[in-house]
């Protein structure tokens, strides 16, 4: 961990104690390979120095919603936010073993792992409406934000009342179109980012801090 | 004779329904095969609930989990209803096995979809 990291989380946890802000649970949800982990993995890494979880190409890397505490952002001008971090399985309403035998997994590991990815998407709607304060919608911003899925979680997040932020990821694609995002979702905010290289993710910071607060 | 059985389900038949009994029943339905027409569809609450029992009741190479679609919410709703914290009402949804049914195209007033009556799931 490099001392600029350990310094920027010191700064961070002082100011929230100071200022006593609220301790939020916000949940990274979105359809699978969206790119809730590397997200997680950024946040966490940028505020802790720590990461979560894997990634793969293979949909449904993550199968087990993880809980990642006590990270602290601090906005431009210094106010701060302390938040767990949900990192969930994508949402999916269908799940068939045989996609995953399709990236080279034998037919036992591709039954187990489908088997796991079931339960962790149960799970990450039970955490939905019993245990998240606010969520960050992940989007890839190469694929069509229409999916029904799409629309159902928006539904389902603004039923709830939570504050949402939707994340287009891979801006560094040349296929991203962030402005599709934005005419699909025009009530909610919507950030641009690359998770990869890091671009735009500090005014993803800024925003979570005015919007979680 | 061959062929997918459709239900359309009234509106009145769903209102005397509870959110556990409506869910049952579509399950019930698709993992039979059917495909199940809602005059209206499910509240967001209803929605998450069906996604976490599809998922608790999918099993290999019999039950791969369901296809959904909706028109979208009308936008908004009235400001009179918002302010009293109604959520815009829900539109015609169809849902079918993920096996057997495919959605098209979709927009803001058609809903385009494929239905197969084969067994794609057999091993």
């Amino acid at each position: 961990m490099d001392i600029f990291t350990v310094t920027r989380g010191r700064i961070s946890r002082f100011l929230a104690a100071f200022f006593r802000k609220r301790h939020s649970r916000i949940g990274i949800y979105g359809p699978p390979n969206a790119g809730k982990t590397t997200l997680a993995n950024r946040i966490t890494k940028d505020w802790t120095g720590e990461t979560v979880g894997e990634v793969s190409e293979i949909p449904h890397e993550t199968r087990r919603a993880y809980r990642k505490r006590d990270i602290c952002i601090t906005g431009a001008n210094g106010s701060s936010l302390t938040i767990d971090i949900v990192d969930t399985p994508g949402v999916t309403t269908k799940i068939d073993y045989k996609e995953f035998m399709e990236y080279g997994l034998p037919k036992e590991e591709a039954i187990a792992r489908a088997r796991e990815a079931t339960e962790g998407v149960a799970e990450a709607m039970h955490w939905l409406r019993e245990d998240i304060d606010g969520v960050i919608y992940m989007l890839d911003a190469t694929m069509d934000p229409f999916l029904q899925v799409n629309i159902m979680m928006i539904g389902i997040i603004e039923s709830r009342h939570l504050p949402v932020i939707i994340v287009a990821n891979k801006i560094d694609l040349p296929d991203a179109s962030p402005q599709r995002i934005r005419s699909a979702f025009p009530q909610h905010p919507v950030v641009p980012i690359s998770c990869i290289d890091g671009e735009n993710v500090e005014d993803l910071y800024e925003k979570m801090v005015s919007c979680f607060r | 004779m061959q062929g997918v059985q459709i239900d359309l389900i009234s509106e009145e038949r769903l209102e005397n329904l509870t959110s556990m009994e409506k869910i049952r029943m579509i399950l019930d339905k698709v993992r039979e095969g059917t495909i199940v027409i809602l005059e209206r569809g499910l509240e967001p609450e209803e929605q998450s609930k069906l996604i976490e029992m599809t998922m608790r009741e999918i099993l290999p190479d019999d039950f791969n989990g369901i296809e959904m679609e909706t028109y979208p919410s009308k936008e908004g709703g009235h400001l009179f209803a918002r302010l009293l914290g109604k959520h815009p009402s829900t539109r015609l949804t169809v849902i079918g096995p993920a096996n057997q049914l495919r959605m098209i195209r979709k927009d803001r007033d058609l809903i385009s979809a494929w239905v197969s009556s084969g067994e794609p799931n057999a091993p």
